[in-house]
């Protein structure tokens, strides 16, 4: 193609694109805000506390000021400005001050040199501690003395839907439990901050959520938040883990202090301590049905505890709430929803938000409930299905596309996988060489689940983009965070696709253009993805009214529909738009050992209209790979508040040999009314039901009950015990 | 930071000997992630990687010497595999194959960590370890070496040079118990090799104990419930198990727990003999 001079017509949507930061990721050419540097830069690192439940008694910084090399050493009295932060409540102290609350919570930072002298400086602080007993039962939390002037209920949110008395011909009941799971970002925290001369600082951060960022760091620092330019640094995944700041407004106060740039680094045991994680929950079922298999009623009663701060917990706990039921007509339900601050490590934000939690208990007693009716369990759900004008527990009732039926169906209806083929590392135990044939037994497991795309609850999360159109290449300027999700591939397709032009030019994302909001929710293809759009239809329209302009310029925000507050019986639109998901799930397990191999996933998803396949693919991949690893063995070991896995040789993700094949049975495509190009979020939905599927099928498999995830190998080997 | 990269065994004693404080790395692959931790604090390296006889293993009058410096990489190759498979498979089992290329045989000894992978199958074989230092060197058994959790007998300004198994007639196995399908420290572990000329199996159990321990009641069971004409295990196996546990004395982690281990390492020593003597 080249050799004539001519050009290969670029990738539209519908159409595989390949990322533009691909290549350079793989070959390691890609600059990650680890990467960052800057001439004459100081090195930052965090002091934290070592206890989960402290009284601080002093603080002397005077043996790290004394080393040489040593720059800045600032604490809680440094903070110019607000003392406090948080995403829907300011309950975090920058640094602590007087009371600990978590394991790892910042006491001061330093700046130096070099990285060891900042190491040094930070062991030499004296911090005398005086320690007390912390709470760490969230079962215990909204009675016992309260760990915060906040007290110790972030969220307690009833839904009574329907006549919450009625009783049903079959009941089932059961409890359930979700440990905590991290996140587990590749690329750990950072950041550069650059004084500037105005008084100002510019940061340069890894986040998913700019703005906000933005506007905490700034009013943390006492400044207007014009005076904080903030821009996106290479970031290396997020999945909710970014949505808080971390050490945004360390790092900036190190560079306004000491006049110098400052680089801060997570460690991997720091990043551990440092973000916050999926909420541990315990859940408390009763499901209410006819003989026919008719839900009548469902109660529930769900605890999340949400760790020492506030963060995102309201949200999380009003998804749990809202979706408890699953994608299920439910008539009559009561959902008694807690989320509550403990000692224990802050939790927030973590793809699936809340909705992960209830489906791994809700499909559990789908699964109950099949059983006691003597049905079968597809058959019980495709008897109770949402579809559209249906009303959620919430009241509110569907408009849009609800294919719960069909992605129930492609994905029953996909072929078995065949027997193990016997190779050793493809059995249980994998690389140990464990498992011998005949103990290991085959199970199947389904599960279904939905969320909310975008944010809720009456929340205004636009987005704004500028597109400027110049001797045929469009530059578009957008604040989304590129997080590895494929945005920047996905604002190539829409920029060429409206304006018809082959070059984009995709321009850093910063705070010189309004906000994006978050990279979370599933949201920024419909909320940045439409501004997108819009900016370009804009354009297109300057181009036909004016021909022959030298260049052309719009800015266009794009706002979802407005949603509501839910009301004191839990009852109102909150919610913008929804999305569906089947999975099921084919494990062999070792029955002697307790040891698990996920064979195969195959997923049906409701995606409106696919964008990218292959970045469809690969959102469910890396979903159901989350989905497995909840499932079977990642979980943040936390005993007393002490977290005892801060690391990646004891938190296990899923390595290739635990990765089940992916098979995509059906992409159902739907134009969702309202959502550019009829798009859907695509995000989360793969790691809502995935871990609920794999928990079924490992009960196939076993016969244990599977009451808790992560299931560990003693669950099984020992669930007869369990179970008296 | 100084760091010395000696290419002879005696250049590597010398820069020890002439710096008390040095640390000894081999592959790096535990002392790295301490040091990256801020757990262990260096001053100055010294590096086995060039080391020329550390390097490479050999065969001689029935015994296999292995040098310190084999990566558990060369230790998984076919022709090793041939001659010694229950330590090929072990190597498999630890790490990624970048760590596999970069590990080695001595450094899962000086470590010393009761999950060690290699150590069950050379516990069960009672390898011979050579240490030298500038002014001399020695031989010492591996159950005198392993002295306890991460604690073993090498003396300051001694090196690990090699270690020194009998190549046995008879079918091997090792079974590794981890809560991920790999790359995973070990729950529990078990070596199984049968020594079909001794009329004897010999039995590494691992992560069920504070070093590595040899299944000395297991082994005795063996010599009477195997028909050592036919190669056949005649005895009740439940025996078998019940005195593989009772070998053991694992402990309650953040990794595990002592009833899980117990059960585990009864079952995986089974199933290994049960391979042995098919």
């Amino acid at each position: 193609m080249t050799a004539g001079g001519l050009k290969t017509r670029s990738p539209r949507l519908g159409e595989s694109a390949p990322r533009p930061d691909g290549i350079p990721k793989v070959l390691g050419e890609f600059a990650f805000g680890n990467d960052l540097w800057a001439d004459g830069m100081l090195w930052g690192k965090t002091l934290r506390a070592p206890h989960p439940s402290a009284r601080i008694v002093s603080v002397d910084i005077g043996p790290a000021l004394a080393i040489d090399g040593v720059a800045a050493v600032l604490t809680a009295a440094d903070v110019a400005g607000k003392k406090t932060y948080g995403l829907e409540t300011p309950d975090q102290p920058v640094f602590a001050s007087e009371v600990v609350r978590y394991m790892g919570e910042p006491i001061a930072v330093v700046a130096a040199d070099h990285p060891e002298t900042a190491r040094r400086a930070v062991a030499a602080i004296e911090v005398v501690y005086e320690l007390t007993t912390p709470l760490v039962d969230a079962d215990l939390a909204a009675e016992g003395t309260p760990i915060h002037p906040d007290g110790n209920v972030f969220r307690h949110l009833v839904i009574r839907h329907g006549d919450p008395t009625v009783q049903g011909e079959v009941i089932v009941e059961g409890t359930y439990e979700v440990g905590m799971q991290d996140q587990a970002f590749m690329g750990p925290e950072s950041g550069l901050a650059i004084p500037d001369d105005d008084g100002g600082v510019e940061l340069f951060i890894s986040t998913q959520f700019l703005h906000v960022d933005r506007d905490q760091t700034a009013a943390c620092l006492g400044l207007a938040p014009e005076k904080v330019r903030a821009t996106v640094a290479g970031t290396g995944g997020a999945f909710g883990g970014r949505e808080d700041i971390c050490l945004q407004v360390h790092v900036c106060m190190l560079a306004l202090h000491t006049g110098r740039p400052v680089k801060m680094l997570y460690s991997r045991e720091e990043s551990f301590l440092g973000h916050v994680h999926r909420h541990p929950a315990k859940l408390w079922y009763r499901h209410h049905a006819k003989r026919d298999g008719t839900l009548v009623n469902v109660e529930a009663k769900l605890v999340f505890d949400g760790g020492a701060y506030a963060s995102t917990s309201s949200a999380v706990l009003a998804n749990a709430s809202c979706f408890a039921g699953g994608p299920y007509l439910i008539p009559n339900a009561f959902i008694d929803g807690w989320a509550v601050r403990t000692n224990n490590p802050p939790c927030g934000a973590m793809r699936g938000f809340g909705a992960v939690q209830t489906c791994f208990a809700h499909e559990a007693q789908m699964d109950k409930l099949a059983a006691a009716l003597g049905m079968d369990a597809v058959e019980l759900r495709l008897r109770n299905v949402l579809k559209t004008g249906d009303a959620i527990l919430t009241g509110q009732v569907l408009t849009g596309a609800v294919p719960v039926e069909e992605v129930i169906r492609a994905c029953v209806e996909s072929p078995l996988p065949p027997k193990a083929t016997g190779a050793m590392l493809e059995r249980p135990g994998g690389a140990g060489r464990t498992a011998d044939a005949h103990h290991v037994r085959r199970g199947v497991g389904f599960a279904v689940g939905f969320k909310n795309l975008m944010f809720s609850e009456g929340f205004d999360d636009y987005s704004t983009a500028r597109v400027r159109l110049q001797d045929g290449v469009a530059t578009v300027h957008c604040a989304c965070a590129e997080v590895g999700q494929g945005f920047v591939t996905l604002v190539q397709q829409i920029a060429r696709e409206v304006l018809n032009v082959d070059d984009v030019i995709v321009a850093p994302a910063d705070t010189s253009v309004g906000s994006a909001g978050s990279t979370s929710a599933s949201r920024q293809t419909w909320m940045s993805g439409g501004a997108v759009e819009g900016a370009c239809r804009m354009v297109s329209e300057q181009m036909e009214r004016n021909p022959g302009a030298s260049y052309y310029e719009a800015t266009f925000e794009h706002h979802h529909a407005p949603t509501e507050q839910l009301d004191e019986n839990g009852q109102g639109n909150a919610h913008v738009s929804f999305a569906f998901v089947a999975h099921r799930a084919v494990v062999d397990v070792d029955v002697e050992l307790g040891l698990v191999k996920v064979i195969e996933v195959a997923t049906a998803q409701d995606v409106g209209r696919v964008l990218n396949p292959l970045q469809a693919l690969g959102q469910i991949e890396g979903g159901i790979a989350q989905g497995v690893g909840l499932a079977v063995m990642e979980e943040m070991l936390v005993i007393d508040g002490v977290v005892r896995n801060a690391n990646f040789t004891d938190y296990l993700i899923p390595t290739t040999l635990d990765m089940p094949n992916v098979l995509v049975a059906s992409l159902i495509e739907q134009p969702e009314p309202g959502a550019p190009f009829g798009a859907k979020g695509i995000g989360e939905p793969p790691t809502i039901s995935s871990t609920a599927a794999v928990a079924a099928a490992i009960r196939d498999a076993t016969g244990a009950p599977v009451i808790r995830v992560p299931v560990r190998p003693e669950h099984l080997v020992f669930a007869a015990d369990l179970v008296s | 930071m100084i760091a010395a990269a000696p290419l002879s065994l005696a250049d590597a004693l010398r820069a020890i000997a002439d710096d008390p404080f040095a640390t000894v790395i081999a592959g790096g692959t535990d002392l790295m992630v301490q040091i990256n931790a801020g757990r262990r604090p260096v001053t100055s390296l010294v590096s086995l990687r060039n080391v020329a006889e550390l390097k490479g293993w050999s065969t001689e009058s029935g015994n296999l010497r292995i040098g310190a410096g084999c990566s558990y990489s060369e230790l998984e190759r076919p022709d090793f595999a041939a001659i010694m498979p229950a330590l090929a498979q072990a190597a498999r089992t630890v790490g990624s194959p970048q760590i596999r290329n970069a590990g080695t045989i001595g450094g899962n000894l000086a470590t010393a960590s009761p999950a060690g992978d290699t150590l069950p199958v050379l516990v069960a074989l009672d390898a011979q370890l050579e240490i030298a230092s500038s002014s001399a060197t020695r031989s010492i058994a591996i159950s005198d070496f392993l002295v306890g959790p991460k604690q073993t007998d090498l003396r300051q300004g001694e090196l690990i040079v090699a270690i020194s198994v009998p190549v046995l007639r008879g079918a091997q196995e090792f079974l590794k118990v981890g809560t991920r399908n790999a790359m995973v420290i070990s729950v529990a572990s078990v070596a199984v090799l049968a020594d079909l000329d001794a009329q004897g199996v010999r039995i590494g159990l691992g992560t069920v104990g504070p070093t590595v321990l040899r299944g000395a009641r297991a082994e005795a069971w063996t010599r009477s419930n195997i028909d050592w004409d036919s190669n056949r295990v005649v005895g009740n196996l439940d025996e078998f198990v019940a005195l593989v546990r009772s070998d053991s004395h694992p402990i309650d982690d953040h990794r595990s727990t002592k009833r899980y281990r117990s059960h585990a390492i009864g079952i995986c020593a089974r199933r290994a003999l049960q391979r042995v003597f098919p």
